[in-house]
């Protein structure tokens, strides 16, 4: 017992000091706080070309590397965050962006939860609406005759 | 008891099978593609400006300035890509055919191993440029090898992504500078 608390908190202590793993490196980042947060911020939204499902600020891939210094290089030249992103949408295309942009091509990318919970709606409201209202055709005069017998009522046969 | 389903409407059901059928063979139209290659869009675009310093010293450099009056090959390498190594003697041969002249980027690269490299598979580049990665971003680089085509106007027009195989050079590579040349 005493045998597997020790082994419990030795796993603890382990894993208490090991710390995230950052993907930015000290000596690459902007001495200016205020650009290296807009860094980090154009960088967040950028993909890792080699990676494909990480930010290149959170990729350990040699291009996310030479794209962060890029990214900063750039802003410490005085680039906007949008032009940042321009230059590198006219190198690599859209799939550069961790968020796509809404265009003809992705309208039903976006477009589509919306579309799609639009026409079940729609569908589901005229099912009901058809319900409501009586479907039943008129009896025939047979029948209305065979439910007064039933009933009880009226002059039988 | 509402009445739902009635008899005439029948048809309505078959429409989510129809939605999941056309959903399923999108999905398997989609399992053949290489997800690895992405568009470049660059093509059709001038090359970018650059100017490399060469791989060896004492030769010139390349720069913007070598890909326009003339149809050129443009392509990326490095001693460390395996890729590169399968690549090299289709450039080789390529080379020899003298159809097009055969420009490289030497990619994130230690020049010595560069050399070491040339001088075991074969030169087949008008000239080599050395790039500690800046311009190979310039060029929309993702992974080499990379080989682009560029038109006598310096606009490139085709991108090739992964290790060119001679039947790439016979069915595109050759077909598509015969075009430019005319």
């Amino acid at each position: 017992m005493i045998r597997l608390l020790l082994a419990a908190g030795a796993l603890a202590a382990i894993i208490g000091a090991t710390e995230p793993a950052y993907a930015v490196r000290p000596d690459e980042m902007l001495a200016d706080p205020a650009l290296e947060a807009r860094a980090e911020q154009v960088g967040h939204g950028l993909r890792c070309l080699v990676c494909r499902n990480q930010s290149i600020e959170d990729s350990e891939a040699d291009l996310a590397h030479d794209l962060r210094l890029l990214v900063r290089r750039r802003i410490a030249a005085g680039d906007s965050n949008a032009e940042v992103v321009a230059y590198l949408r006219s190198r690599y295309g859209d799939y550069v962006l961790l968020r796509p942009p809404f265009e003809i091509s992705t309208a039903l990318l976006w477009g589509g939860p919306a579309l799609i919970l639009l026409l079940g709606g729609a569908a589901v409201a005229r099912l009901y609406r058809r319900g409501g209202e009586a479907q039943t055709a008129p009896l025939s005069p047979d029948e209305r005759r065979r439910l007064a017998t039933v009933l009880g009522d009226g002059d039988a046969p | 008891m509402i009445g739902f389903a009635t008899p005439r409407r029948g048809w309505i059901f078959l429409l989510p099978v129809g939605l999941f059928a056309a959903l399923v063979a999108g999905f398997y139209g989609g399992l053949g593609l290489d997800t690895m290659v992405l568009p470049s869009p660059l093509i059709d675009k001038p090359a970018p400006h650059f100017t490399l310093p060469p791989l060896y010293e004492g030769r010139q450099g390349f720069s913007t300035a070598d890909l326009s009056g003339h149809v050129s090959l443009v392509n990326t390498f490095a001693s460390w890509c395996a890729p590169c190594r399968a690549e090299h003697p289709v450039l080789n041969a390529l080379a020899g055919t003298k159809r097009v002249p055969i420009y490289g980027i030497d990619y994130k690269d230690k020049p010595p191993a560069a050399q070491a490299w040339i001088a075991e598979l074969g030169d087949p580049y008008t000239k080599i440029g050395a790039d500690d990665g800046r311009i190979g971003i310039e060029w929309g680089v993702y992974g080499v090898p990379e080989t682009f085509i560029v038109d006598r106007q310096g606009r490139i027009r085709y991108k090739h992504v992964g290790p060119l195989t001679e039947a790439d050079v016979n069915a595109t590579i050759l077909p598509l500078v015969a075009r430019l040349d005319k």
